[in-house]
């Protein structure tokens, strides 16, 4: 019997497997930032230990930083504590860490693909259930807890039960106006936020294929929010373009056949579901059915085509309608918008804000909306001066602001305040997820921009 | 962090039966600033327990519980989003030992199991039919043995139910002896060392 793609890596990092169905797993990567990091840090230290493989654990701060004025310290000392933590413990144990001051610094899971960090055929872990975006490379990526962080820092390893695997395809061509978010979103609402749990999923068809990096990372993000901690992609062409000369890829040119790169393509070219492989669950969609999406309740799985009208729920959806202050039967075009976010590990790289930009160019932000552009890394931000886009969002009436998490979760400053309607390109709409009391709607980064420029819930497709 | 031992828990129960209570309702993300593990229980729950002011919430079932319940129950996929460990601290910080619902997401459940906070899947009729008896005697108790691998309803008004579930022998063993899989896994360093040297572990040369 042929093996899956997940089979293939999970089994060339396998140290040894014990009794009861776990496994002993070498991770290649371990990527840390500030939240979930110091407390196992300082275990380490406690038991006398230091990192065991430094060179392949690399450090970020996203989730707490303010998104203006990086280059000051940070005001706010509750965030700068943990931020200046993670800096001596780098230090401590020779970690490298991605700082603000860094022209690698970004978000996580946008820093290390653009670092050449994350590549095909890896195991990578994170103290973040994000962690799946690394996937898109073809590699087992997934989020883990404090204590696994420890465990990784102190042996490289886990102890981790293999999952089920499952396969997503999504054959036909995408609508006009229909992207990556949208994909993943549609997904979800057919599966829903427990679907996929106990899974590793792999994303196959058509749709997959002819998709950029930057959107197969925008579908893997998302696999958690229908449970799945692995979210992958088979690498292909794309993927060796997107890696290379990358400063922690293999060195050398695709078409030197003595170069590292061309050695490891040839490793990376195996990584592929056998044709007879086979998997606990398979699942297909048509591209051509899907829209743009617009979510209505407070999980990610409540989400309808933006023509939609608000399905009928049970007691729990009600419950989150309820705080949304929405009805069943209610259409989701034409309300009432207060914030728009574009950013998060899900949506702030450069196509995010190419797509953003080139919809809202020569128009207007609408003057009761705030929006929070933020790129999701140094690199980002420096694309979006080097192409121009600044030019267009502030001829539009936008601001770019500085990388990190921001409103995704609102550890910052950057809170959208109690009973506002924020439309928003992040991942999780879960009651307070953006501050207290705020209502969140996740969406592409089109339909944010089309809110942006309207003030309330617009088809992208209609201006 | 060392936990202590767990084997059999009587106890009287808090139920949130609500479904899918994602980690963010569990512990909002700005009490995740801190750098330690203690004190969490403070913000478990914290915005079903308080209102934005500071004051009690009206109606907050942890707040009508009984303070010394050591079992939380809650709705179908408990723990959904977020990866933060300090959903399952501050779980065990408010004085819990036990987690019972229908379904776990994976990863509260891995970090639940890590923290000696036992999570114990019910099938969805044994949750239904706590909950409801709940409801008709606020003092049922939940008998727990991990040992047995066994949950069961004592309450004096409706006759008892019991039921079996799972967990692996690895994790009953930790739980059972307060061990967590860093203390097995710091014992492997020979075999991870054996596993580098593996030529075809070597294939991809990454410059790092």
């Amino acid at each position: 019997m042929g093996k899956t793609l997940f089979d293939k890596i999970w089994d060339s990092h396998v140290v040894q497997k014990l009794d009861d169905g776990f496994y002993q797993l070498y991770i290649d990567r371990h990527l840390v930032h500030e939240v979930t990091s110091p407390q196992a840090f300082a275990n380490l230290k406690e038991r006398g230990l230091k990192v065991f493989r430094p060179n392949k654990t690399f450090a970020t701060c996203d989730h707490n930083i303010p998104t203006l004025n990086q280059e000051k310290p940070i005001a706010d000392a509750s965030s700068r504590i943990p931020v200046d933590v993670l800096g001596s413990n780098c230090r401590e144990n020779g970690v490298r860490f991605f700082n603000m001051r860094n022209p690698g610094h970004g978000i996580v899971h946008v820093f290390a693909p653009e670092q050449g960090i994350t590549l095909p055929g890896l195991t990578m872990v994170c103290g973040d259930s994000h962690t799946a975006t690394h996937g898109a490379f073809g590699t087992i990526a997934f989020g883990i807890g404090t204590s696994e962080v420890e465990e990784v820092l102190a042996t490289q390893t886990l102890l981790q039960e293999r999952p089920l695997k499952m396969r997503i395809t999504v054959n036909g061509k995408l609508n006009d106006f229909v992207t990556p978010k949208d994909v993943i979103l549609y997904i979800i609402s057919k599966l829903g936020t427990s679907g996929g749990t106990g899974y590793s999923v792999e994303y196959a068809g058509d749709v997959f294929r002819s998709m950029s990096m930057e959107g197969r990372m925008t579908v893997c993000n998302m696999s958690i929010e229908m449970g799945a901690r692995f979210g992958m992609v088979a690498p292909d062409d794309i993927t060796f373009s997107y890696v290379e000369g990358r400063p922690f890829a293999p060195a050398g040119l695709l078409k030197d056949p003595e170069s590292d790169i061309s050695s490891a393509v040839k490793v990376w070219k195996e990584l592929y579901s056998d044709s007879d492989a086979v998997f606990d669950r398979e699942v297909e969609f048509d591209a051509s059915d899907i829209e743009p999406m617009v979510t209505y309740g407070t999980d990610p799985g409540k989400a309808v085509a933006i023509t939609g009208v608000i399905p009928e729920c049970d007691e729990s959806g009600r419950e989150g309608l309820k705080y949304m202050a929405f009805s069943e039967g209610e259409n989701m075009l034409g309300k009432k918008i207060d914030y728009v976010f574009l950013g998060s590990c899900t949506n702030g790289r450069i196509e995010d804000f190419r797509a953003f930009a080139s919809f809202v160019k020569g128009k207007k932000k609408a003057a009761d909306i705030t929006a929070w552009l933020v790129p999701g890394s140094v690199e980002v931000e420096k694309k979006i001066r080097e192409e121009g886009l600044d030019k267009i969002l502030e001829d539009a009436g936008f601001e770019i602001r500085q990388a990190g998490c921001s409103a995704c979760l609102a550890m910052n400053d950057d809170k959208i305040p109690a009973g506002k309607y924020s439309m928003t390109t992040s991942n999780r709409n879960f009651k307070g997820r953006q501050g207290q009391g705020a209502r969140s709607i996740l969406c592409s980064p089109l339909v944010a921009a089309a809110a942006a420029v309207t003030g309330v819930i617009t088809d992208p497709r209609s201006l | 962090m060392p936990f202590e031992k767990l084997n059999k828990i009587k106890s009287r129960v808090v139920c949130v039966p609500d479904e899918n209570i994602d980690t963010d309702q569990i512990i909002p993300a700005r009490y995740l600033k801190a750098t330690t593990r203690e004190g969490f229980g403070e913000a478990m729950f914290r915005d079903w327990r308080y209102n934005t002011d500071g004051s009690p919430k009206n109606g907050n079932v942890f707040a009508s519980s009984p303070k010394d319940s050591a079992i939380l129950v809650g709705g179908h996929n408990f723990g959904c989003g977020s990866s933060r460990e300090h959903a399952a601290w501050a779980i065990s910080d408010y004085g819990f030992r036990v987690v019972v619902s229908s379904f776990f997401a994976d990863i509260f459940n891995h970090n639940a199991l890590n923290n000696g906070l036992l999570p114990v899947m019910v099938s969805r009729d044994f949750l239904a039919r706590i909950f409801a008896v709940h409801k008709a005697d606020p003092d049922m108790e939940l008998s727990v043995d991990l040992t047995e691998r066994t949950i069961e309803i004592v309450s004096d008004k409706v006759p008892s139910a019991k039921e079996s579930f799972p967990i692996s022998d690895y994790k009953r063993h930790c739980l059972l002896n307060g061990l967590q899989d860093i203390d097995y896994l710091l014992s492997t360093r020979k075999l991870t060392e054996e596993f580098e040297r593996r030529p075809e572990n070597n294939m991809v040369k990454a410059r790092i």
